[in-house]
C-alpha cells in the first residue's frame, strides 16, 4: 500500500470525482489542488474556471489567490467579474462547483460567515464570496473539508450557502433546479446524499479509517449507506503528480519575494 | 475629462472625509499606492467598498480611516484572516467598523447597475441563506413576466472609485488588461475617480479592437505611480509578491507590530517608494 497523508487522500478522492467533460468552478486551496490534479491525470480536457474571470485556465502551479497572474496567462480567455457571475455562473454553464467552509451540517449547508452571533461574532470568517450563488447555479456541488467535531456541527451558526436545506425536496420548494451537494469528500470518507432524505451519508471509507474515528470527528450521528465500499488507495501516479504540483507551487510562491 | 496630477494632489482633490470610496481590483491591479496616500492624508469616516477587502483595506481599517465597509469576501487570500479588520469588528479597535455584507454576485451586479445608471440590480441569488436576514438591503422582487422571485440589491454609486491600470495615453485615456475585475464598472458608477498607472505613453499602439479602455471623458484624475499595485501585480509588468501576503499575517497580528510597520512603510514614505517594484514584462522575461 502506498504511504500517503489523509489530506492527500481527500484531494485525490475529490480529483477522481471530476470528469474530462466537466466545466468546473474552482475555489482556492484544496479544490484548486483537486481540480488541477484531475486535469493533470485522468481529465485532461476539463475546463477550469476561477471567479476572477479566467475561463479554461491551465496553471502549472497552484494559485495562492483567486486571481494570480498564472491563471490569466494560461487561460483561453479572461472576462470581467460581472460577466463571470452573470453569463457563466448564473447562466447555468458550469457543471460542477467546488465549495468548502468552516462549518457544515448533515444536509451539507455551509457556513463561512461567522462563529457566534452575526452582530457580535466570536470569530469573523471571510464571508460568502461567490458561494451563495455557486451553490444554486452549478449543476452539482462537490464539497471538500477535513472532518472534526468543530466543523461538522449539528446546527450552523449562520447559513452562508444552501446545501439540501432542511432535507428532502427543500431545494425544489425554494425554486432551485440544480442538484446541490452530490459529494462531500473528507480526510476520512466520501459522503453522498441519501436519495430520499438528502442527508449526507457515507458511501466509502478511506483505507485504514474506522467508524469509531469517523464518529469522533462528526458532530451528529453519521449514517452509512447500505453498501459502503473502501476508497481505493491513491495510486503511485496520483501521488507523484500531486506532490510534484505542490513542490512546484512552493518553489514559485517562496521565490516570489 | 481626465487630468494628470500627482497622487497626493489627486487624493487631496477627489476624496473627502465621510466619502464612500471604492478601491477595486480583483487580486490583480489593486491600487495599493493610492490606499497608502489616503492613509497619509488621514482621511476619516470613509465608507470603504470593495468585493474582496484584503491587505489594503486591513491597512485603511487599522489606521482608523473607515467607519463602514461594504464587501462580499474579506481575508488574506490563501493565507487567512485580516487581523486588523477582525480587531475592528470583534473589539472596536481602533474604532468600531460597521459593515454591509453581500455575495460576489450581488456586488458584481450592483457595480454593473451603478455603471448603467440603474437604481438597483436584479439577479438569481441569496436563496435559502441567512444574509437577507441580517442585511436589509437585500430584497426580493417578482419578475413581471414570469413571476420568478429574484434578488434585488441597491446599485453601488461610490463618491470616488480608485483603480490602478497599466497605461494612460497623453490624451488621458486609460487601458487595462488581464484580470479586469469590476474596475470599469466602478469608475463608470462613481461620481469621481482616481486612476494610478504604470506608464503614460504617447499612444496605445497596436491592440485588440476589444481592449478594455476607459475614455478620457469618463476618468477623473490620472497619476503615474510605477509599481503602484505592489504587492498585488500588474499583468505585463510585475508579478504578485505572494511572500509579502504571507508575511503580512505576522506583521498585522498585533497592534504594535502593525503600527510600527505602517509608520516605517507608509507614513514616512511617499508614492515614489513603489517605484522599486516597477518592472516591465517581467512575466515574459522569466
Amino acid at each position: 500500500m502506498t504511504d500517503h497523508t489523509p489530506t492527500e487522500m481527500m484531494t485525490i478522492a475529490a480529483a477522481r470525482a471530476l470528469k474530462s467533460s466537466d466545466v468546473c468552478f474552482v475555489g482556492i486551496g484544496m479544490p484548486s489542488a483537486a481540480a488541477n490534479l484531475a486535469r493533470l491525470t485522468h481529465a485532461p480536457d476539463i475546463t477550469l474556471i476561477y471567479e476572477s474571470g479566467t475561463l479554461g485556465t491551465k496553471p502549472s502551479v497552484l494559485p495562492l489567490s483567486i486571481g494570480d497572474g498564472e491563471l490569466c496567462e494560461t487561460a483561453l480567455t479572461t472576462v470581467s467579474v460581472p460577466e463571470m457571475f452573470r453569463y457563466w455562473l448564473m447562466g447555468g454553464r458550469i457543471t460542477v462547483g467546488f465549495l468548502g467552509g468552516a462549518q457544515i451540517d448533515r444536509f451539507a449547508n455551509l457556513n463561512t460567515t461567522v462563529v457566534g452571533p452575526y452582530a457580535k461574532p466570536k470569530v469573523r470568517l471571510p464571508g460568502g464570496g461567490g458561494a451563495p450563488e455557486i451553490a444554486i447555479s452549478c449543476g452539482e456541488i462537490f464539497i471538500i473539508m477535513a472532518q472534526s467535531k468543530r466543523s461538522f456541527v449539528p446546527k450552523l451558526d449562520f447559513v452562508t450557502s444552501l446545501g439540501h436545506g432542511e432535507g428532502g425536496d427543500h431545494r425544489a420548494r425554494l425554486g432551485v433546479k440544480t442538484k446541490g451537494p452530490t459529494k462531500l469528500l473528507t480526510d476520512l470518507a466520501v459522503f453522498e446524499p441519501d436519495p430520499r432524505t438528502k442527508e449526507m451519508t457515507i458511501t466509502s471509507i478511506h483505507p485504514g479509517v474506522t467508524r469509531a474515528q469517523i464518529a469522533d470527528c462528526t458532530g451528529w450521528e453519521v449514517r452509512y449507506a447500505d453498501t459502503v465500499t473502501e476508497t481505493p488507495a491513491p495510486s503511485a501516479r496520483e501521488l507523484e503528480v500531486l506532490r510534484a504540483l505542490h513542490a512546484r507551487t512552493a518553489r514559485a510562491h517562496g521565490a516570489a519575494a | 475629462m481626465s487630468r494628470f496630477l500627482t497622487l497626493s494632489e489627486a487624493v487631496e482633490f477627489a476624496i473627502r472625509d465621510g466619502d464612500a470610496v471604492a478601491l477595486e481590483g480583483f487580486t490583480h491591479l489593486i491600487p495599493h499606492a493610492a490606499g497608502h496616500e489616503i492613509i497619509r492624508q488621514r482621511r476619516k469616516r470613509l465608507t470603504i467598498i470593495r468585493m474582496t477587502p484584503d491587505l489594503i483595506y486591513d491597512q485603511l481599517v487599522g489606521m482608523g480611516c473607515a467607519e463602514k465597509m461594504i464587501f462580499s469576501w474579506t481575508g488574506n487570500p490563501g493565507v487567512g484572516s485580516l487581523h486588523r479588520v477582525r480587531d475592528a469588528i470583534e473589539n472596536g479597535w481602533p474604532q468600531p467598523l460597521a459593515y454591509e455584507e453581500h455575495s460576489h454576485s450581488a456586488m458584481a451586479n450592483a457595480y454593473e447597475a451603478g455603471a448603467a445608471g440603474l437604481p438597483c440590480a436584479i439577479f438569481r441569488g441569496y436563496v435559502g441563506v441567512d444574509l437577507p436576514k441580517v442585511n436589509p438591503n437585500i430584497k426580493r422582487v417578482a419578475c413581471p413576466f414570469t413571476g420568478e422571485m429574484l434578488a434585488a440589491v441597491p446599485a453601488i454609486r461610490p463618491d470616488v472609485a480608485v483603480i490602478h491600470a497599466q497605461r494612460a495615453d497623453r490624451a488621458g485615456n486609460v487601458l487595462l488588461e488581464g484580470i479586469v475585475g469590476v474596475q470599469k464598472e466602478a469608475v463608470l458608477a462613481a461620481k469621481r475617480s482616481i486612476v494610478t498607472v504604470e506608464e503614460i505613453v504617447e499612444d496605445f499602439g497596436s491592440r485588440s479592437p476589444n481592449a478594455v479602455i476607459l475614455p478620457a471623458w469618463t476618468v477623473g484624475a490620472i497619476a503615474q505611480v510605477p509599481g503602484g499595485a505592489y504587492p498585488s501585480y500588474a499583468f505585463g509588468y510585475y508579478k504578485r509578491d505572494n511572500a509579502y501576503y504571507k508575511a503580512w499575517d505576522a506583521i498585522s497580528r498585533e497592534r504594535e507590530s502593525f503600527l510600527a510597520w505602517m509608520k516605517a512603510n507608509v507614513l514616512e514614505q511617499g508614492p515614489d517608494s513603489f517605484a522599486k517594484y516597477a518592472r516591465k514584462n517581467s512575466i515574459a522575461a522569466e
